[in-house]
């Protein structure tokens, strides 16, 4: 019985990938994804230079053979800064997901799960949080701690919280009235091993789309910030903070700003279509 | 529906109440002495020490953050701008005008091109027209606006010279900031349009209106058109909130004196009351603009009105338990 079970259990995550194998555009967001996420991590081997090799015969030189996305300022070789940039991008866009996710998911859990008083405190704060708006909040947070990776990445995270509390504390409403949360509260099972242990797998499915479009939104919020010199700080390679720093020969060099602009825009867009496609793939009932 | 809009004022003041606690809270933990920052670093210790106690800074943060509400509820007075000692009220709003001017002519431009590129995109739905536009609609969506901003000084003023890069002197100065920031808005909104319109089409009363013979275009405008438009005024509301945060990378890539750019400005400078201030009343409009967006939902679905009719708890408590 047990045997039979497993070969025909084809569970919901399984229907899932098949129908996302189907999309051929999210698959190839998630080919385009893939590689970015290998040069971030072979990014040493894979840049055809340094990226901070200055070399001062060869500045501001126009995109040749010999440099395929052309030289900066201090003639550095823009492909290996935005190959290595791609480290950054992913790095903060990732880690400020996860980190919104766990606390945004565990105020929503909480707060779903609980509701009357409890509910009310917590969403009455992610109200006062929701009424600034994402972005200036993230860079009153930025400014008020110092720039770096870590503060980059708290900025963005708190900023993301109400959004994934909200979805969060949605799903739960819905779960929480289902007949197997009942029989487990009937066996006497614990609040915690409740929330952890039935709901929040069963609202995986729609905080993992919202968070594969906010790590877009992460991605964009980063760059942004070290545009306005208060994320990553030059020199080290970030794609804003290039672009910040390409600002000043905008008219003569169009390519310092073109280039690592375009990196941004590809992975946002992979981003995008991927979250798009994880929607279809997982809610079938949604797609037009 | 008057005291449905009432009770929602009402909400409004705990909520901006809360703004201004973390507003401040923010602004009181950056680090750095704006006294400091005031008197140069070759000051003398003593007379830093004087203007702190004069500014109130060496009192605790309770006192400092109740003398703050106390003044900005009953007073309307956001403090003294550290760098041109003027009151923050009156420098914030000298620059206000001009954010709005931009937030208003992108979301007009965002609206126009995004609605009327949806209703093609969803009545022709798989057509060539559709698939360029959804295309190109990501392709929006995935631009960061601080970077097609500077892509189209590039284009459009270093190297066709048809439009100034920077500044706001005159109405050529808007063209490139406002079509910026609108079309890059407006893949939001036509992406919404299409999906809300997209399912509106399919339910039965369009099929009943087709059926009796009626205009398509009738059918498209008056029949589908209106009961679509409700997600698409929220997405439409965001992203007015939205732009006026986004305002404050563009009004710095094209170099316009608004609020946004002030804000940025005093925050390398340190200048603590204006960023607050500055938040502060965006933040502001950007709940008005949300309750303009509630009470627009009242008019456009009866369904919400009659639901705000009975205790607003009740009706969530019941939408809750019929899920």
């Amino acid at each position: 019985m047990l045997k039979r079970n497993k070969k025909t259990k084809k569970g919901f995550w399984h229907d899932a990938w098949y129908r996302l194998r189907k999309n051929r555009s999210a698959m190839f967001a998630l080919f385009i994804l893939g590689l970015l996420v290998i040069c971030a991590i072979f990014a040493d081997y894979i840049a055809p230079y340094p990226y901070s090799l200055q070399d001062y015969n060869h500045t501001f030189e126009f995109p040749s053979r010999k440099h395929l996305l052309g030289t900066d300022n201090f003639g550095r070789d823009i492909l290996s800064r935005i190959i290595h940039g791609s480290r950054i991008s992913l790095l903060v866009g990732f880690s400020s997901i996860t980190t919104a996710i766990i606390f945004g998911g565990l105020l929503g859990a909480v707060s779903g799960f609980y509701g009357g008083k409890v509910d009310n405190a917590l969403m009455r704060a992610m109200d006062i949080l929701m009424a600034i708006p994402g972005m200036l909040l993230a860079i009153s947070l930025a400014a008020a701690l110092k720039p770096g990776l870590t503060n980059l990445v708290i900025a963005i995270a708190i900023a993301d919280i109400p959004g994934y509390a909200r979805v969060v504390r949605a799903a739960v409403l819905t779960i929480k009235e289902q007949e197997y949360i009942e029989a487990s509260q009937c066996i006497g099972a614990s609040d915690g091993r409740i929330i952890f242990k039935h709901i929040l797998p069963n609202c995986l499915a729609p905080i993992i789309v919202q968070a594969t479009l906010g790590m877009a939104g992460a991605i964009l919020s980063a760059s942004a910030l070290s545009f306005l010199g208060l994320g990553i700080q030059p020199p080290t390679p970030e794609w804003g903070s290039m672009l910040s720093s390409a600002r000043q020969y905008i008219r003569s060099y169009w390519h310092m700003t073109a280039f690592p602009g375009l990196a941004i825009m590809i992975t946002i867009f992979a981003l995008n279509i991927l979250g798009d496609g994880l929607r279809d793939a997982l809610d079938p009932r949604l797609k037009n | 529906m008057i005291r449905y809009i009432g009770k929602r004022l009402l909400m409004m003041v705990p909520v901006l109440l809360g703004v201004i606690v973390i507003v401040f809270t923010i602004m009181y933990l950056t680090p750095g002495d704006p006294a400091r920052m005031m008197l140069g670093a070759g000051a003398p210790a003593s007379a830093v020490e004087e203007l702190r106690e004069t500014l109130g800074l060496n009192d605790s943060y309770f006192v400092q953050l109740l003398r703050y509400i106390k003044n900005v509820v009953f007073r309307f007075d956001l403090g003294q701008s550290y760098a041109s000692n003027k009151p923050v009220i009156n420098e914030i709003l000298e620059r206000f005008p001009k954010t709005i001017l931009l937030a208003t002519l992108s979301v007009t431009i965002s609206v126009i091109v995004g609605i009327s590129m949806g209703i093609i995109s969803a009545t022709k739905q798989y057509s060539i027209f559709d698939k360029i536009a959804t295309s190109i609609a990501l392709l929006g969506v995935s631009m960061p606006t601080f970077w097609a901003g500077l892509m189209a000084v590039i284009i459009f003023s270093v190297h066709l010279r048809w439009l100034p890069a920077s500044g706001s002197y005159g109405w050529e100065y808007w063209i490139l900031p406002s079509l910026t920031l609108g079309l890059s808005s407006s893949a939001t909104i036509m992406r919404m349009t299409r999906s809300s319109l997209l399912e509106v089409i399919r339910q039965d009363y369009i099929r009943t209106a087709r059926a009796k013979g009626q205009n398509e275009r009738v059918v498209i405008i008056y029949h589908a058109l209106k009961n679509a438009m409700i997600p698409v005024i929220t997405v439409i509301g965001m992203r007015f909130g939205a732009l006026l945060g986004g305002s404050v990378l563009i009004e710095s890539v094209f170099a316009i004196s608004g609020l946004g750019k002030f804000i940025i400005d005093s925050i390398s400078m340190r200048d603590n009351p204006v960023v607050q201030g500055g938040v502060l009343l965006l933040a502001l409009s950007f709940s008005i603009c949300n309750l303009l967006v509630d009470i627009l939902y009242g008019f456009l679905d009866p369904r919400i009105k009659s639901q705000y009719s009975i205790s607003r708890k009740r009706g969530w408590r019941r939408n809750a338990q019929a899920q």
